[in-house]
């Protein structure tokens, strides 16, 4: 194809990926360079014909006119990036410099905002991932194995789960275990503790959002992997048999080694996609025991007072996070493409 | 060799079939309960007294003089104004699905059939695009969409939807128009026909199988988003999810949780619905990116 032709055809998409996501990651990386304008005050007297009192007033029209000057804001260098509320430089210098162990230094740590969404969503990344397709594969090895009137209606109530909006999934979780509804209930009666309530505390937040991020992505392991057991070739399964390999044996050195590309393609998308994770804190209402990234940032940016640089420098440390994560893809599809010529 | 050789032992097959059943339970249980439970009122649907209450609905009878009310429903829909928020979300949907595959299509074709280096650093880059939690760029919309006074209406979500929508359409269509053979449009040039021609009267009547499959997709990225229609759309034009996102905030105080469950299910109707006549698309479009490896 010719370089015009390819322009054309290009055009759009790329004017619209260049005008909604690049440009606003450059627009993101340079407001987290910048902070708002301090309102400028100025001093008034007010004479009343008994007495004159000073004031301070804010000066609308210099503030004004600051702001048409200088609409980005003061410059602000990294500071937005090394104050409390994101890396919070001072703070982990203090905290190390006066720690009584590692413990405490650790605990110090989980009090920081930024540092608190990004041990969450580490943990919920790197917990649900595994959990997750190893019961995507189960259900795919048990599925596969009906009958096949049964396996089309299995899919499609596996798939529920998976298609719906991650916050209405999560708040139909909720409404079941809180105290009043039939889970939590359950749970009560089960540990027969009356006063169980996951929402109370915060190990079981924890528990309860991975065990949501478990069942909103494991039919999409499942899917994958039950694909990929339709190609499973029958020839080796059938030496593997005549040499006498036992079930469980045929699973470890026919089925899994087949699967393996599989299980990369699907754990680097959960990683990607687990990385987000958002929508469950606000439908659990697990602010106060569990806050991500996304969720930081959304934070920021709701309510009266829209902090955008505040949100921005979350953004930009959050966009580095996911380039760490996605770096092993790249390397591998550079690889792939080489390859290939 | 016979399928008897591959069955399993007895106990194996009890197994996993109880192991099937328990899955499905998990899965689908939770919304048959709250379908079941939004035709009831508060006091059944969390009840504190009585968990069979939410089955039997013994409160909503005392109440209404059946087990069933549809007083959810009424006060979403009618009350709270969720008409309006379906209306937007099919608009919403309808346009980022129909813009998404035009410029999908037409990227994705230039880049199966481009050989040059840079369609490798495309889709490279649609992919790093594609790996960004959206939400991390909504701060970046909100300063210009104030300044040009874009915030808060459809058309912006719209436009914002697609491009975020792109990169991964791309790379579904790109490797859709890659199973196509390019000798069919080949002869076609030969046969005098410009690329633009070829496309038109030779890949467009094939291309239809993988891009309802991409369309399926877009659609569900559209229905279901939160981040960016929570933030770019103002009170009034709110889409579905935000719109149910909202009812925790007001609602939950006033003792009206019941509205939030019956929008839930209204919003998961059509879901189930789209599960039901594209499954067999859903799942050829999950498995296709993995099965190339």
């Amino acid at each position: 194809m010719k370089h015009k032709t390819f322009f054309w055809f290009i055009l759009p998409t790329a004017t619209a990926m260049l005008l909604f996501i690049a440009l606003p990651i450059v627009s993101v990386v340079t407001q987290s360079l910048f902070t708002p304008h301090e309102q400028i005050l100025k001093t008034v007297e007010n004479c009343t014909p008994f007495n004159c009192t000073e004031s301070t007033v804010v000066d609308l029209e210099a503030t004004e006119k600051q702001r048409v000057e200088q609409p980005l804001g003061r410059w602000a260098g990294l500071s937005i990036y090394l104050d409390r509320g994101h890396l919070a430089t001072t703070a982990i210098a203090e905290a190390w410099n006066t720690r009584t162990s590692l413990g405490n230094f650790v605990d110090r740590l989980g009090n920081l905002p930024f540092y608190r969404a990004m041990s969450f969503t580490l943990t919920y990344t790197f917990v649900v991932t595994p959990l997750l397709i190893v019961l995507g594969f189960v259900i795919a090895v048990a599925v596969n194995s009906l009958h096949r009137h049964l396996k089309g209606l299995v899919i499609f109530f596996s798939l529920l789960p998976m298609i719906v909006s991650p916050l209405i999934g999560s708040l139909v979780l909720f409404w079941m275990i809180d105290s009043r509804g039939v889970l939590g209930t359950g749970l009560q009666w089960l540990l027969s503790n009356p006063d169980l309530s996951l929402k109370a505390s915060t190990e079981l937040t924890w528990i309860m959002l991975i065990v949501y991020g478990v069942w909103h992505s494991a039919p999409f392991a499942f899917v994958v992997f039950y694909a990929g057991l339709q190609t499973l070739p029958q020839d080796t399964m059938e030496s593997a048999m005549i040499d006498g390999a036992t079930r469980w044996q045929q699973t470890k050195y026919v089925v899994i080694p087949h699967l393996m590309p599989l299980v990369t393609f699907v754990a680097l998308i959960q990683l990607m996609d687990n990385f987000r994770v958002f929508e469950p804190i606000v439908g659990f209402n697990a602010e106060a025991h569990a806050s991500s990234l996304s969720w930081f940032i959304f934070n920021d940016l709701g309510g009266e007072t829209r902090l955008l640089s505040s949100a921005s420098a979350s953004s930009v440390l959050t966009i580095i996070g996911v380039a760490i994560l996605l770096s092993p893809v790249l390397v591998r599809t550079w690889r792939d493409f080489n390859a290939k010529g | 060799m016979s399928a008897k050789a591959f069955k399993q032992p007895p106990a194996l097959r009890t197994f996993s079939s109880a192991f099937v059943i328990v899955w499905l339970v998990i899965a689908a249980f939770p919304f048959l309960w709250t379908l079941w439970g939004s035709f009831k009122i508060e006091l059944d649907f969390f009840s504190k007294a009585d968990w069979q209450n939410a089955l039997t609905g013994a409160r909503t009878f005392l109440e209404h003089g059946s087990p069933f009310t549809g007083d959810g429903y009424q006060g979403a829909w009618v009350q709270e104004e969720f008409w309006q928020a379906v209306i937007n979300t099919a608009i919403v949907c309808f346009f980022t699905v129909a813009i998404s595959l035009t410029f999908g299509t037409l990227g994705g074709y230039a880049l199966s059939r481009s050989t040059y280096r840079y369609t490798f650093w495309l889709l490279i880059i649609a992919l790093i695009f594609r790996a960004m939690p959206p939400i991390t760029l909504v701060a970046g919309y909100l300063l210009p969409f104030f300044e040009w006074n874009l915030w808060g209406i459809l058309p912006t979500t719209i436009i914002v939807l697609v491009a975020i929508n792109q990169p991964f359409t791309l790379w579904m269509l790109h490797s859709f128009f890659q199973k196509i053979p390019k000798e069919l449009d080949e002869s076609a040039k030969v046969d005098g026909c410009t690329q633009f021609q070829a496309f038109r009267h030779v890949i467009i009547p094939v291309m239809w199988p993988g891009v309802i499959t991409t369309g399926l997709f877009s659609f569900l990225l559209a229905y279901n988003d939160f981040a960016v229609t929570s933030m770019l759309l103002s009170k009034e034009n709110q889409t579905m999810v935000p719109k149910i996102a909202s009812f925790l905030g007001t609602t939950q105080t006033e003792g009206n949780v019941m509205f939030a469950v019956a929008a839930v299910v209204s919003a998961t109707a059509p879901l189930f619905i789209l599960v039901m006549f594209f499954q067999r698309q859903i799942v050829s479009g999950l498995t296709q990116g993995a099965v190339k490896g």
